[in-house]
């Protein structure tokens, strides 16, 4: 065999492992593709029994998403902050923890972000926005921190704590942005945050900012946490199994905190980027529903941040374009979170393709049970 | 300048009554449903929905009762769904509750703006009429506060009682603690598991569906854009705190119904923020968790349960 054989050969066993872990993923990942067309679906006859039609409907929306660069941009920018919620929970459900209250550690660290971004002067760019940053992290990390020591050491239930702290977040910003942190005028907000604490615009007239790009990277760093790091195997240890964790000498209970404490953090950077980068300044309950948008879009990326990545784009599609379709058609924004709820009831029970497989449905998919 | 007696005085224990009315049917619906062995964060949905279709069905009808059918009606068809989702498909227990909270928050939301033209609130329906019962309401300071109410007020009282007969006192009653114990152990004696798990799922949506009618037909007479605000959440603590007993339940949310009422008087007095007061429910139910979760949850709760 020659050499330039040997090359040819080993070029094709590598293309031929690559093409086969893709159509692996691409089949493990039919069930969400059907979650989403089967809301899409019951979306559609919805629309249709309330007298919109949904062809207009899904078409607006499209063409808003993704018509042309303003679309693009905008899109992406929804996509960003619901990244950031997404891998909040996915890294919570990891450690077998549900974090529900990723909306208000959303506002708390776009809120801490914005304190730092108003109230400081007078510093260069690479000082001013990593502080403000951080402001984030801490904000959000705080507001992961209390529910997950409750969690660990007294038992409270994360479910019911993370979402009563959301409601704790949304009133506590709003009282701040009401009293004493309001802008001159008649709208609940802040002041804008200082140039130097401003994340770059990426795309001119669009509000797509570097937020973005964090919130990739943020998807990859929590890859290689999980994957790569002792931390990351200790949370999916307990995530698995508790008790055989705290047998092996892991203490669950330190790994749950953490676990949530990052969680929390990974979702108030999500809010530094929407009050750094989208909004310039904290206004009063900014987010239409991004934590709960994260929680549908964990599920349906397969529990996976690279997955999260594509199912955040989504989400931020519908997102944005959504509004054109409120627009042009008059259809009620809330479809959206009729959509978002459909795909969650979807996902929630694997064990429905399992049942259509059974019944001899969709034979031809191959549906994976 | 505000008098102590202008905050704490009968008018403030009626209030407290009232509003601990739509948590203790809710904390009566998530304890059947724990008692199966099916955590139900999905409570919260399902006031809403009942909240929306209570008022949605006294629009049409004008008859509020009509209303109050309409809203168990929906809580159990939710309910049901949760059962389909969690008992037949197995599915996560709290993901499916999340979707079906999400799937109120945005139906109800679109439905309103469908029917009304407004996403915040409905149109003004007619509500339940307080009813005044004699004798009771001529004892001083107490006929005060039990005296006249809405008949949905004694109703939850009543639910309380035939809840604890029937989990209790009935065979009936011991199967579904025999399920949320021991679904194995219960199955090999002939239960049923499966329609025990459905018959309370579907009770338990039916009870919340009746706290949300209390909310928007009992207190308002009118819808409002997510009105149960946590509510439903605030029901499972208080099922907690009562450590999954009825009158356990109904002590914890005469509790939680207390921060309700104080917070909403604080707001009227006004010398407070409206942001910080309305707080005080929330923080409340945090330590609250934070200081009984000790208690202990029937053991097969949260564990799908697999016939061999």
């Amino acid at each position: 065999m020659t050499e330039h054989e040997m090359i040819n050969q080993k070029v094709k066993q590598l293309l031929d492992k690559t093409w086969r872990k893709l159509l692996t993923s691409l089949r493990n990942s039919i069930p969400q593709v059907i979650a989403v067309a089967a809301a899409f679906l019951i979306g559609a006859i919805v629309l249709a029994a309330t007298g919109h039609s949904p062809l207009e409907a899904y078409g607006t929306m499209l063409i808003g998403a993704f018509g042309d660069i303003y679309g693009i941009g905008q899109t992406l920018t929804q996509a960003t902050p619901i990244l950031f919620t997404a891998l909040a929970f996915l890294l919570a459900f990891k450690c077998g923890l549900f974090n529900l209250g990723a909306e208000g550690q959303l506002l708390m660290g776009g809120f801490f972000a914005a304190v730092v971004g108003i109230s400081l002067n007078g510093l260069p760019v690479f000082i001013h926005l990593p502080i403000a940053l951080l402001a984030g992290v801490l904000g959000g990390a705080l507001w992961g921190f209390i529910p997950a020591v409750l969690k660990a050491k007294l038992g409270a239930h994360e479910v019911i704590t993370t979402m009563m702290s959301s409601y704790v977040a949304l009133y506590v910003t709003s009282y701040f942005v009401n009293y004493p942190l309001k802008a001159p005028g008649w709208v609940s907000q802040t002041i804008p945050v200082a140039v130097s604490a401003e994340l770059p615009r990426l795309l001119p007239v669009t509000q797509l900012s570097a937020a973005f790009i964090l919130s990739i990277t943020a998807a990859v760093a929590t890859v290689y946490l999980l994957e790569r790091t002792t931390l990351g195997y200790e949370i999916r240890a307990i995530g698995l199994n508790p008790w055989a964790s705290e047998n092996a000498g892991i203490s669950t209970k330190k790994g749950m905190i953490l676990a949530l404490v990052i969680s929390g953090a990974i979702a108030g950077v999500g809010g530094a980027g929407e009050v750094l980068g989208v909004h310039r300044r904290f206004i009063d309950g900014f987010s239409p529903g991004y934590g709960w948008d994260g929680l549908a879009v964990a599920l349906i990326g397969g529990l996976n941040p690279l997955g999260s990545i594509i199912a955040a784009i989504l989400f931020g599609a519908i997102r944005s374009g959504g509004i054109n379709m409120n627009v042009s058609t008059g259809v009620p924004l809330d479809i959206i979170n009729v959509l978002q709820a459909l795909v969650v009831l979807f996902v929630a029970a694997p064990k429905i393709f399992g049942y259509i497989k059974k019944k001899g449905g969709f034979k031809w998919l191959n549906l994976p049970t | 300048m505000v008098e102590f007696t202008d905050i704490i005085n009968a008018g403030l224990f009626a209030a407290a009554l009232r509003m601990a009315t739509p948590l203790v049917f809710t904390s009566i619906g998530g304890l059947f449903s724990e008692r199966a062995g099916i955590v139900n964060i999905a409570l919260e949905g399902m006031m809403l929905t009942g909240a929306f279709s209570g008022v949605l069905a006294t629009f049409a009808t004008g008859n509020p009762w009509l209303g109050v059918l309409a809203s168990m009606l929906a809580g159990g068809l939710l309910g049901y769904l949760h059962g389909v989702l969690t008992v037949k498909f197995a599915g996560n227990q709290i993901i499916s509750g999340t979707g079906i909270n999400l799937l109120a928050l945005g139906g109800t939301g679109y439905m309103c703006q469908v029917i009304w033209g407004s996403r915040g609130a409905s149109q003004n329906v007619q509500g339940l009429e307080a009813i005044s019962i004699p004798l009771l309401r001529d004892i001083p300071f107490i006929g005060e506060i039990i005296g006249s109410q809405t008949p949905l007020v004694y109703i939850a009282i009543l639910v309380v009682i035939l809840s604890y007969i029937l989990l209790f006192k009935t065979p009936m009653g011991l199967r579904i603690r025999a399920v949320g114990e021991h679904p194995a152990a219960a199955d090999t004696t002939g239960v049923d598991v499966y329609r025990i798990k459905y018959l309370c799922v579907v009770l338990s949506g039916m009870l919340a569906g009746l706290g949300g009618a209390f909310l928007s037909l009992g207190h308002l007479s009118l819808f409002v854009n997510g009105m149960t605000g946590g509510r439903g959440f605030i029901a499972l603590a208080a099922m907690i705190l009562g450590g999954w007993s009825p009158f356990g339940a109904l002590g914890a949310s005469l509790l939680f119904g207390f921060a309700d009422a104080l917070q909403m008087r604080l707001q009227s007095v006004a010398f407070l923020p409206s942001q910080i007061i309305l707080t005080l429910p929330y923080i409340l139910t945090i330590i609250v968790l934070a200081v009984f979760a000790r208690k202990r949850a029937p053991p097969s709760d949260y564990k799908p349960y697999t016939k061999e």
